[in-house]
């Protein structure tokens, strides 16, 4: 019996949290860890209406989510080892080509 | 407030205290270890909400697995330590749209819910059930996920390696 | 002629006939058009012709003397007149028509002018070789003879008149042939101008008549007969009569007109033997004795104004012939006197008409031969003065003697055609007892021989007193010498009442008039004609520096300077319409008309200049403007390529989260 806005609550700080890590932070790995809990807080909410209307969708979505995770997370990391390799750092702000 | 709920406060806050230690601390391998104390308050969560088998899974993967990466990452790159190393020069703004994402979504969810209402039940949310929506209402989506899957573990193993003919 | 661009309304042939078929008359229209086509012909393909285009002439007028000869023999075997004509357009109630009428004149006229005219184009083989215009001589030459004979068989005054005013334009080109040499161009100039001024009254003369018939026909015939009939008012036909008479005033050079026909003899030889000579100069006279009712009709002072200026003109020339060195110009004032003859003898109603006419039938024929010979003289020497000629008849025996048989027709001396047609010109002023006019024409007659022997004498005998070689003349040229005094021998014998007078009952206004002979009329005009010979002969028969005229002394200088009337026309007309009228015309063409034309320019010229520089400034302006903000624009929106992904995110989270807001509050 816990109250809805508590675990919306909960979502939300973990997301904004992954928001100020994604923004701040300046190593590659960090910010997808950040991305990580932005997920994360995005499957608590899934989880949480799926339990009040009593509907599965909610909970195998966040499976959906948890697997497409888990792959984005091995290519992320896959890129930034390139990175790495290319350039002998994965300070994002450094991987800037695109800059006009 | 049930005894669920005290537990689910705690395990929250936790959770949040771990959360901001990620993304805050100067020690890169620190940071990934707090990232499992997130994740596993997460799956905890999920228990306590009754949905056992996606907080499984979310232990398993997440906190078996993706972490696992993440280290091994952290272990290729050399990453350096140290505050200069890891965090942008100019955070404050970061801070400012974490705040205001923050409020914007506290703002969107009281007003569609007042507080205190309504109350998440346990659910009748089985395995058993889980895995028959899985494999009967979303089979496609299912397959599709796995396909994913393959093409991300093609797609890793392709990117990393060492190109042999230069 | 008909041309392509009209089409003929209905073809009215009308044939007034005394008795007989019409023979060869109604053909008699070919023989205006042949020459024309022969104009057209040479004009296009006359330099691709061997020769140069004299074949086209040559064979064209050929064909039509033989055609002429054809028409004149209708008459000869009794045949009447013969009247043909299409309606081209009309005009209200008058028909304009282009038609033929066809008598025993007109008949005699196409034989004249057909012989002199084909004579000069084998003449000018000659004299024109290696001309730097020749095959566009041959043009004008046919051209003319085409307007000549068209003005001969014209019906209605209108055709007149075209025919008339293509002569004119004939007579300005051939006059002017070598105009690069200024003095040329001045004479033709000086000539289409004169004959103009006589030109204005004679239309207006047309005009008169037309809108008296109440612009019904502008046929001479119905003319004629209205004005016969008495059905116009007796002052209009008398107005109608000077004004046409102002034609024949300056066309064939009398008083005071006369000034051009001198000046003319600028042009090439040939040209003043067939236009100034025989035909354009009788075309005045032509006219005057083909609306010769209107003249009959009128108050009688009209007539006797006519007679008046020929005589004077008659008298006048021909002193002015006794003080010319120049051959040509002998030449031409004893021209200008003959039709003063001719001219004066219209004075005398229908007789003197037609004796008259009978003058300008053998004067076409021997002043013809006077001037080709002339031309074969000057071809020799190289020089028109006669001063430095002398002695010819030795080394150019065919020229003298048909020159010599050509003074003398002119002189008058019998049996010569001359002395016939100036003795039914004496009997004729006897007969209408003109007294005035009879004694001052036989004057003039002396006259007349003394010049004229003064001008064989000086040019044929004496000593050589030249510079060149001369030498006889080509065949080309001695030919038609030859054929032209042949026919003066022999054409006088048709107006002799000895002989039957043939050409009288050709030629006459109502019915043919008996001719007879009279004795004393005849002894008066030999006599005439051997005192003024013999005077001639006893001054000149040997040269004499000075020439002896100038012994006159001031008589002298007033012939010499031709009685100063050209000074007159020049200082009295000339000079205050060109300094004064034309200045001020082309003043006010030059300043104000192309003023205002280049101002007009001038503000276009603004005006567009001002449109250019809106055109550059401000839409060319806004169009670079525009790329300009364009590219400013992007050189300002391209620093949010950061390059820094972590920017980007923040802009997006920053977005949802405003966007998230709004779409809820809203």
């Amino acid at each position: 019996m816990i109250r809805l806005p508590l675990l919306l609550f909960f979502s939300a700080a973990l997301f904004s949290i992954g928001v100020y890590g994604v923004l701040a932070r300046r190593n590659g790995v960090l910010v997808l860890m950040s991305i990580e809990l932005m997920l994360n807080a995005v499957n608590v909410n899934l989880v949480a209406f799926s339990q009040l209307w009593r509907d599965l969708a909610g909970q195998v979505f966040a499976l959906f989510v948890i697997a497409v995770a888990a792959a984005e997370v091995g290519i992320g990391l896959a890129i930034i080892l390139l990175i790495y390799r290319n350039r002998e750092t994965i300070n994002i702000n450094e991987v800037n080509l695109l800059k006009w | 407030m049930s005894a669920q709920e005290y537990a689910f406060v705690v395990l929250a806050l936790v959770g949040v205290v771990a959360a901001v230690r990620v993304v805050t601390a100067r020690n890169v391998v620190r940071a990934a270890l707090y990232l499992v104390a997130t994740l596993a308050s997460v799956g905890a969560t999920y228990l306590l909400l009754g949905a056992e088998f996606v907080g499984w899974v979310q232990i398993l993967i997440y906190v078996g697995a993706i972490v696992i990466l993440f280290l091994f990452g952290l272990m290729l790159t050399r990453a350096p330590i140290g505050r200069e190393a890891l965090d942008n020069p100019g955070r404050l703004l970061p801070a400012l749209i974490g705040l205001a994402v923050l409020a914007g979504l506290v703002f969107l969810f009281q007003d569609a819910f007042a507080w205190g209402d309504p109350k998440v039940q346990l659910g009748h949310a089985t395995t058993a059930l889980v895995g028959e929506s899985l494999f009967r209402r979303y089979v496609l989506p299912f397959e599709a996920v796995s396909f994913v899957l393959l093409a991300a573990l093609i797609g890793a193993i392709v990117l990393s390696r060492k190109d042999d003919t230069r | 002629m008909v041309t392509a661009l009209t089409l003929p309304a209905l073809v009215r042939a009308e044939e007034i006939q005394a008795a007989g078929a019409p023979g060869l008359t109604r053909y008699a229209w070919l023989i205006a058009l042949l020459p024309l086509l022969s104009a057209a012909v040479i004009l296009f393909f006359g330099k691709r012709t061997p020769g140069g285009g004299w074949i086209w002439g040559v064979l064209t007028v050929g064909t039509g003397f033989v055609l002429s000869l054809g028409v004149l023999w209708h008459f000869v075997t009794g045949g009447g007149a013969h009247a043909a004509a299409i309606d081209w357009f009309t005009i209200g109630t008058l028909r304009m028509q282009l038609g033929q009428y066809v008598d025993g004149l007109t008949a005699v006229m196409l034989v004249v002018v057909t012989s002199v005219s084909l004579c000069v184009h084998i003449y000018s083989i000659g004299y024109m070789h290696g001309d730097r215009r020749f095959t566009w001589f041959y043009v004008a030459l046919s051209l003319f003879t085409a307007a000549m004979l068209n003005v001969v068989i014209a019906d209605n005054l209108f055709q007149l008149i075209v025919g008339w005013e293509v002569m004119g334009f004939c007579s300005y080109i051939l006059i002017g042939h070598w105009w690069e040499e200024h003095v040329n161009s001045s004479s033709a100039i000086k000539a289409f101008i004169t004959t103009r001024i006589g030109d204005v009254p004679f239309l207006f003369g047309v005009f008169v008549l037309v809108a008296a018939t109440g612009f019904t026909t502008s046929n001479i015939q119905e003319i004629g007969h209205l004005v016969s009939g008495g059905e116009m008012a007796r002052g209009v036909v008398a107005i109608a009569a000077l004004l046409l008479f102002g034609g024949a005033v300056g066309k064939s050079a009398q008083f005071p007109l006369h000034v051009w026909l001198p000046d003319a003899m600028a042009g090439p030889t040939p040209v003043s033997a067939l236009i100034h000579a025989a035909t354009m100069v009788a075309a005045g006279v032509y006219m005057v004795g083909r609306t010769y009712e209107v003249f009959l009709h009128a108050d009688p002072w009209v007539l006797q104004l006519v007679g008046a200026i020929g005589v004077t003109t008659a008298f006048g020339a021909g002193l002015l012939g006794l003080v010319q060195d120049d051959i040509k110009r002998v030449l031409a004032y004893s021209t200008i006197s003959q039709l003063g003859y001719m001219i004066t003898l219209m004075a005398a109603g229908p007789a003197g008409r037609n004796a008259a006419f009978f003058h300008l039938f053998t004067h076409a024929f021997f002043k013809a031969l006077l001037f080709l010979g002339s031309g074969s003289v000057i071809h020799a020497c190289h020089t028109n003065n006669m001063s430095e000629m002398g002695g010819l008849r030795k080394t150019m025996p065919v020229t003298f003697w048909t020159f010599t048989i050509g003074s003398l027709a002119l002189a008058g001396v019998p049996p010569l055609a001359g002395f016939f047609s100036k003795d039914e010109l004496l009997v004729a002023l006897e007969h209408d007892h003109q007294q005035v006019l009879f004694w001052l024409l036989l004057a003039a007659a002396a006259v007349t021989a003394f010049y004229t022997a003064r001008m064989v004498l000086q040019t044929f005998f004496g000593e050589y007193r030249g510079h060149g070689h001369p030498h006889e003349s080509p065949l080309s040229m001695t030919g038609p010498l030859v054929a032209l005094a042949g026919a003066t021998v022999l054409v006088g014998f048709l107006g002799f009442a000895g002989t039957g007078a043939p050409f009288f009952d050709w030629v006459y206004l109502e019915e043919p008039e008996a001719v007879t002979f009279v004795p004393w009329v005849a002894a008066l005009s030999v006599t005439a004609a051997l005192l003024g010979l013999a005077g001639g002969y006893r001054v000149y028969r040997r040269w004499r520096e000075p020439d002896p005229i100038t012994a006159l002394g001031p008589l002298h200088r007033l012939l010499a300077n031709k009685y100063y009337l050209d000074d007159i026309y020049w200082r009295g007309i000339i000079r205050p319409v060109r300094d004064g009228l034309s200045a001020a015309v082309n003043w006010s063409n030059q300043v104000v008309l192309d003023g205002i034309v280049n101002g007009a320019a001038r503000v276009a010229r603004w005006f567009s200049e001002g449109v250019r520089g809106f055109d550059e400034r401000v839409i060319d302006g806004a169009v670079n403007g525009v790329g300009q903000t364009a590219g400013f624009t992007g050189g300002l929106l391209r620093y949010i390529q950061s390059g820094n992904v972590q920017r980007y995110a923040a802009f997006l989270f920053a977005g949802v989260v405003i966007l998230a807001v709004i779409f809820t509050r809203i």
